[in-house]
């Protein structure tokens, strides 16, 4: 089997953040400062990726604000001829920064929604006053006309905003809305209760999304990631494992996806010991899970295993116990049940309450 | 809305949106946020006429011209690619 090269990276700069939001995608064990790759280090990974054939950097974290050298690591990062992107919270962009970032060759930002309103918004993100600061920042993105992504963070609490959701993008000037409904890994997971949409609201939402689609065709372009544990066929995760993505976390462990590290039997390799090439060619993690000989049945034989590889080895560890089962959301799946018992459980009223991510130095 | 465009409309890429050459694998790309398209020879030979001043009829003429092709069939598979890349808001369009 012949290996592509990846074409998108995810760099976690930093797991720092002034958000908590109880689904972050970080993991639950968080990295601390001290920990974190330092500039030179980030810049060089930054040049073997485009060596490597990335075309696209995702800048993310924590929030990447939160590193001082952000603007240095954009410039590197530009230098080394890739696609920018910066996945931020918007707090800790000032004018000044936005302005520093812009001349370093900031190419897009995507600013994630917690809410339509500071009540609302400030509680899921348990920030006070982070929602107004963000709409400030939105003004300032939006006179500078730098592309925006609005990527609104849905769940249960928030999906029957979506039609204002939707406005929001409109006024923010944002050219694509990401409908992202929360995916259950680590802090999530943990929260699933609290956070999995009800059937009424999944159905609801998928019916807004294809009607604002139409509607505002050439005025915002939609990414819909739709409640998974409703669906019949499982998402292709990271369009297959070590096939067009990778992530880097903040110490510089290279992972296939954001939550692989809650694979334990994998050992991740890192840029302070290996060249990024060598990891995403070589490492046994990246090649644990590539391609489709390794797949069980009934993937093996079914019709659709070159469209989503099996499903996402995360949620098929987590919910079945062994990371090599079909994803279970998959109706052919023979643990199918356990989503069943998992949305009928979701569906009761809960006594644990909502766990917030904690915070990081 | 109709995302087609007319003769005298003159397509542009958006800030954010570029066509670069892809080093490692060979051929032109077209990066936009959170996406890269690999671009066919007619994707390529029709974005290398997209400047913001050509119009829409011009560049139809000129690939029809360049290929020898019948324009109405350039025409409608010109139109098609730039209708796809309207509606993910990768093209822009002065008229």
């Amino acid at each position: 089997m012949s290996v592509p090269s990846p074409i998108a990276m995810l760099a976690e700069l930093t797991h720092r953040c002034p958000l908590a939001c109880p689904y972050c995608s970080n993991p639950s064990e968080l990295l601390g400062r001290d920990s974190e790759l330092d500039t030179e280090t980030w810049i060089d990974v930054f040049q073997q990726a485009a060596e490597l054939g990335v075309l696209q950097l995702h800048l993310s974290g924590g929030e990447p604000a939160s590193r001082t050298d952000i603007v240095e690591l954009m410039q590197g990062a530009h230098d080394a001829g890739l696609y920018t992107n910066l996945i931020t919270s918007g707090i800790g962009l000032t004018p000044r920064r936005l302005d520093a970032l812009e001349a370093a060759g900031m190419d897009h930002i995507q600013l994630s929604l917690q809410g339509t309103n500071a009540e609302l918004a400030d509680w899921i993100g348990g920030y006070r006053g982070g929602f107004d600061r963000k709409m400030k920042v939105a003004t300032e993105i939006r006179d500078r006309g730098i592309p925006l992504t609005l990527n609104a963070v849905m769940h249960r609490h928030n999906l029957d905003d979506l039609e204002r959701t939707i406005e929001l993008a409109v006024e923010m000037g944002a050219r694509r809305l990401e409908v992202a409904c929360v995916q259950f890994h680590g802090w999530a997971t943990t929260n699933r209760n609290h956070l999995l949409p009800t059937r009424e609201q999944t159905i609801e939402a998928k019916r807004v999304v294809a009607e604002a689609e139409q509607r505002l065709r050439g005025t915002l372009a939609f990414d819909f990631v739709p409640p998974d544990y409703y669906a019949d066929f499982p998402k292709s995760c990271m369009g297959g494992w070590g096939s067009a993505g990778l992530n880097v976390t903040p110490n510089g462990t290279v992972l296939p996806c954001h939550a692989a590290e809650s694979i334990p039997h994998l050992t991740f390799e890192s840029v302070q010991d290996r060249r990024l090439a060598e990891i995403w060619f070589d490492s046994p993690a990246f090649n644990a899970y590539r391609g489709t000989d390794w797949l069980p049945n009934p993937c093996q034989s079914c019709d659709r295993k070159e469209i989503d590889f099996g499903g996402c080895r995360c949620q098929a560890l987590a919910i079945s116990g062994d990371a090599s089962a079909p994803d279970p959301v998959c109706g052919k799946s023979p643990n199918h049940g356990l989503i069943t018992k998992i949305l009928e459980q979701a569906a009761k009223p809960t006594d644990t309450p909502m766990l917030w991510r904690g915070a990081v130095q | 809305m109709s995302l087609a465009l007319t003769d005298t409309d003159r397509p542009y890429l958006p800030r954010g949106v570029r066509m670069v050459e892809d080093r490692l694998r060979g051929g032109k790309v077209l990066l936009a946020p959170e996406k890269a398209i690999a671009l066919d020879m007619i994707g390529e030979a029709i974005l290398s006429r997209v400047d913001g001043n050509a119009e829409f009829g011009a560049i139809i003429a000129d690939l029809a011209t360049t290929y020898d092709a019948p324009e109405e069939q350039i025409s409608k598979d010109v139109q098609r690619f730039m209708i796809g890349l309207r509606a993910r808001m990768f093209l822009g369009v002065h008229s």
